[in-house]
């Protein structure tokens, strides 16, 4: 007994011994940089490394990331390494664990891509680094008149905390070999769907492709819109969401799978299309859709569409964390991703296809022709196909819908 | 020296999982002072309770868990008893060594897309069914979970399955059957009766192991298992990752909870045993010879086949996959192909997989010269570890990763080893080490003594009886346990990308990565990739004894462990 006592105090004690003996590594202080002054940053960033963490599993997005990182090289002597995620929640964890233990510079996260309630939550929490983003040189592109998105992110004030990216609006698709019309509003879908049951599904909420389509469902469905911009306790929320309820009431039993089994993201629906388990889907960018194509997960014949009263719309941006150990070449990093350079390729669905962030009125001339003259993809949508884009509520209303959401059909009895 | 060994093993093994285990206790109470969290209290339990299904999703786990290690048990136990020492035997250990190799999320993807409603068998039906639609069934992701379970068994036959061949040759299995048959048991039954007793406390820790891991599962469960509500691991890994960071401390709750269900999912396991071993008894002495167990021969060689074959069969669709054009239902065979994907990925994967070695082999040189050191000092000093030490080497295997990864982010962090390649083996040593161990142990402790005895007697060194006698008489349980190591630190996901911070990109972060894309093709690259590593590290523990020892009969497989 005691000698089991012994063996076991010595190992709490070499434990302990190695932990506080560890000689620490030395934390990569990068003072903030002066956004106001290009040059400074400009010099500050060179050498740096940039850990650019970024959802990783389209290849397409990942090959274009590492294209705008050798220019970024080539131009600035930044280097970027794309960490690939599979959920942008993972690198809100990093940085929050960073600060329960302390680490408030040299952290491992530089740059996160990032949008809604993730930035929200970021923001809250005082994890993210500025504001910086009026200051950079390409920011005067920015469409910030015709897309306010670009500065309100879910109605969130992005306060020059995180740079614009890329525009995302909902749009319908669907395979034109097998269906010749298709349902473009709300109550339409629903019909469709009774004569049509088990054809069209919705990934399970909280994923935000689940939450949009309720979004997009209740938008269309409230009976004054803009009671959709206030948050949720400020207003009878009970009363607004009724008609949200009462749909989903109908439209469970005719889902695929009875509503027993749900896709768990965007891309899983996209799958099932290509199955043929379902007819129609949807996703937050037709270039995606045509890429889709282009790596054979989709036949050729699948083709893009909205609904006649308007889809919801968002940006995407990037954003630096508070203790970020490269800001100053994150900085840079992201004024090129918002150069008309990089837009341009970002939207040629060649390369990826993601709609820009920026104004053509702003641009030069000839960025301006080189965007008018983008072929842009089978079953994407021109930018005249687009619609009316729709805003996106406030994220209480988003909250509130996912709880109830789960409470009465996140559990099949 | 060697006194020290068993200290620095434990040592690597709790020290992190207890830092971990505290790192999610304190948010299960309340107290992060991150998110705000000053005061201990409840609510984060009182919300865990609150949500909707949550019993439904605890009672999942722990049934499902239960459910799939009993049937896998079960399947490797007749198929033993029924055709030991045959050529069927020795075909299946064959086939079902490599199957290792296989990662779990790659297997579960084969399997999926062979019996989904659109899969393949699915389409074979439907040309002659004449379907142009696959039907509305619920078969991948039913609410009962039937299609996890099968997941998960078709990947734990083959592990239980090497733990049983290693325990085998200890227990005497050949005579033992004469006997039995020469007494009028039926194959099956003399098995049972006769051997099971002998080779069960052997294989114990890892059909545990294996419980622990199906009630915790996290990638087949995503893959296959229910959606409404989903087994508690998966919600976990769903709270923690939501974007509104004050679920953080339920979700900490909820990892307390899932170790809790571990527990006691092995206690009703446990509880199970002792009853078993009670009516084992009586049925043992009751004289019935179940002479006539044709069928249940049958049964069982067809049960382990279509277990072994389902995942071949999804491992060769997965292929076809990755070079596969578009590929829709009912179609067999895509209508085109296309190596565009593999020759974009190839620059890729050199780099992903020298990453993945960097890592692997320290860790696993490591882990085996501390279990080896550990047996070793055992054997010296004639002194069995305790119960104790057996529970803290399962710790790391009974407690889910998730329930301590974010505790052990922020201790590597406060020692500032964090990003580092030494805090990445580090953490992958916490669960290389136990399987290690697990392979290893038996296989060392019933070596003969007799062996270490004669050489110390002629006037061997205690070193030297180590490295001339005891060890190479243990080749091929040291190569098979380095081997189950690598095949462990090749497929760690959580450890590497959050304890690396995303600076070590191994074969697994990517393949992950890009799982969550959905494109199967990309699954199926990266799967097999996945592979590759494994693969060569089982191949290498087969084929080292077998040209080291072609010229000792006694050293070949079927005499030696």
């Amino acid at each position: 007994m005691r000698s089991r006592m012994r063996a076991f105090v010595s190992a709490l004690a070499l434990a302990t011994g190695i932990a506080t003996a560890s000689v620490s590594l030395p934390a990569y202080a990068d003072p903030a940089p002066d956004v106001g002054n290009w040059q400074s940053v400009l010099d500050q960033a060179r050498g740096q490394t940039v850990y650019w963490h970024a959802w990783g599993g389209e290849p397409r997005i990942n090959d274009y990331i590492a294209w705008a990182g050798d220019q970024v090289f080539e131009r600035y002597g930044v280097k970027v390494v794309q960490v690939k995620l599979t959920d942008t929640a993972d690198a809100v964890t990093k940085v929050l664990s960073e600060k329960t233990a302390g680490v408030n510079d040299g952290g491992a996260v530089d740059m996160i891509w990032i949008n809604g309630e993730n930035f929200a939550a970021m923001k809250r929490n005082e994890l993210l680094f500025g504001p910086w983003v009026e200051e950079t040189p390409n920011f005067e592109y920015v469409d910030v008149e015709g897309k306010p998105t670009v500065v309100n992110d879910f109605t969130v004030p992005t306060d020059g905390l995180e740079a614009p990216w890329g525009m995302a609006q909902v749009s319908f698709y669907y395979d034109t070999a097998k269906l010749d019309s298709v349902p473009k509003s709300a109550q339409a879908l629903l019909e469709w769907l009774a004569k049509n049951p088990g054809r069209f599904t919705y990934p399970q909420p909280p994923n935000y492709m689940g939450s949009t389509f309720l979004k997009q469902i209740l938008t269309e469905l409230v009976q004054n819109p803009k009671v959709l911009q206030q948050p949720a306790d400020e207003v009878d929320a009970k009363a607004v969401l009724e008609p949200l309820w009462g749909y989903l009431e109908d439209l469970q039993p005719l889902l695929w799978r009875n509503g027993q089994a749900y896709p768990q993201n965007g891309a899983a629906m996209r799958t099932l299309l290509g199955d043929n388990e379902i007819d129609i889907a949807f996703s937050f960018s037709s270039g995606e859709v045509s890429s889709a194509i282009e790596a054979f997960e989709l036949p050729d014949t699948v083709r893009s569409y909205v609904f006649d009263n308007g889809t919801l719309g968002n940006t995407n941006f990037v954003a630096i964390p508070y203790n970020a150990s490269a800001k100053a070449g994150a900085v840079v990093l992201a004024d090129f991703l918002m150069s008309p350079e990089a837009q341009l390729r970002k939207q040629d669905p060649q390369y990826w296809g993601a709609d820009t962030v920026l104004a053509m009125n702003k641009l030069p001339a000839d960025m301006q022709e080189a965007f008018a003259n983008l072929d842009l993809g089978i079953a994407s949508l021109a930018p005249a196909e687009r619609g009316t884009v729709l805003p996106e509520p406030h994220p209480s209303w988003m909250e509130l819908v996912e709880t109830e959401w789960q409470k009465h059909y996140g559990v099949v009895q | 020296m060697l006194r020290f060994v068993p200290i620095i093993t434990i040592a690597f093994m709790i020290g992190p999982v207890s830092a971990g285990l505290i790192g999610t206790l304190l948010p299960a109470f309340g107290i992060l002072p991150a998110l705000g969290g000053t005061e201990p209290g409840l609510d984060p339990w009182a919300a865990l309770f609150a949500q909707p299904g949550i019993w439904q999703s605890v009672r999942l786990s722990l049934v499902n868990g239960l459910i799939a290690s009993f049937v896998s048990v079960a399947i490797v136990m007749l198929f033993c008893a029924a055709w030991q020492g045959t050529r069927i035997f020795r075909a299946m250990q064959r086939i079902l060594s490599p199957i290792l190799a296989v990662p779990h999320a790659t297997a579960a993807f084969g399997l999926a897309f062979l019996i989904a409603p659109s899969g393949w068998i699915a389409r074979l039906i439907a040309q002659f069914a004449g379907w142009d639609r696959p039907p509305d069934i619920a078969i991948i992701h039913d609410p009962l979970g039937i299609a996890m379970i099968a997941g998960l068994v078709a990947k734990e036959i083959p592990f239980l399955f090497l733990m049983t061949l290693a325990a085998l040759p200890q227990a005497d299995t050949d005579r033992t059957a004469q006997i039995t048959a020469t007494l009028g048991y039926g194959r099956i039954a003399g098995w049972f009766k006769a051997t099971l007793p002998r080779i069960y406390p052997q294989i114990r820790l890892p059909v545990l192991a294996v419980l622990a891991y199906s009630t915790s599962v996290v990638d087949v469960a995503i893959i296959l298992g229910p959606t409404t509500p989903a087994p508690l691991a998966v919600r976990i890994l769903g709270w923690l990752s939501d974007p509104d960071l004050a679920l953080r401390f339920m979700a900490s709750s909820a990892a307390i909870l899932q170790l809790l269900v571990v527990v006691v999912a092995i206690g009703i396991w446990v509880a199970a045993e002792r009853f078993i071993a009670l009516a084992g008894r009586q049925i043992a002495a009751n004289g019935q010879r179940f002479r006539h167990d044709g069928g249940v021969r049958a049964g069982s060689a067809v049960l382990a086949g279509l277990s072994a074959g389902a995942l071949i069969l999804g491992l060769v669709v997965l292929l076809i996959w990755s070079i596969a054009g578009f590929w829709g239902f009912p179609d067999i065979l895509p209508r085109s192909f296309s190596l565009r994907l593999w020759q974009r990925e190839y620059d890729a994967i050199g780099s992903s997989l020298v990453t993945t070695l960097l890592i692997a082999v320290p860790t696993v040189v490591i882990a085996i010269v501390l279990v080896l050191g550990c047996l070793e000092h055992e054997t010296r000093s004639r002194h069995k570890p305790g119960r104790g030490a057996i529970w803290l080497i399962y710790l790391p295997l009974i407690v889910p990763q998730i329930s301590f990864m974010f505790g052990l982010q922020v201790f590597f962090t406060l020692i500032g080893l964090e990003r580092t390649l030494i805090s990445v083996v580090l953490s992958h040593l916490v669960f290389v080490l136990p399987y290690v161990f697990l392979s290893l142990s038996d296989p060392f402790r019933a070596l003969d003594p007799r062996y270490g005895q004669t050489a110390l007697c002629l006037g061997a060194s205690p070193m030297r009886v180590f490295w001339h006698v005891r060890l190479p008489l243990l080749t091929r349980a040291v190569l098979t346990a380095m081997a189950v190591g690598l095949a462990v630190t090749v497929g760690q996901y959580l450890p590497t990308l959050l304890i690396g911070a995303g600076r070590f990109a191994t074969v697994t972060t990517e393949a992950v990565a890009l799982a969550s894309g959905g494109d199967r093709r990309m699954i199926g690259i990266y799967g097999l990739l996945q592979m590759v590593l494994p693969f060569a590290g089982f191949a290498c523990a087969l084929l080292i004894p077998a040209i080291l020892f072609r010229h000792r009969r006694g050293m070949n497989a079927q005499n030696r462990g």
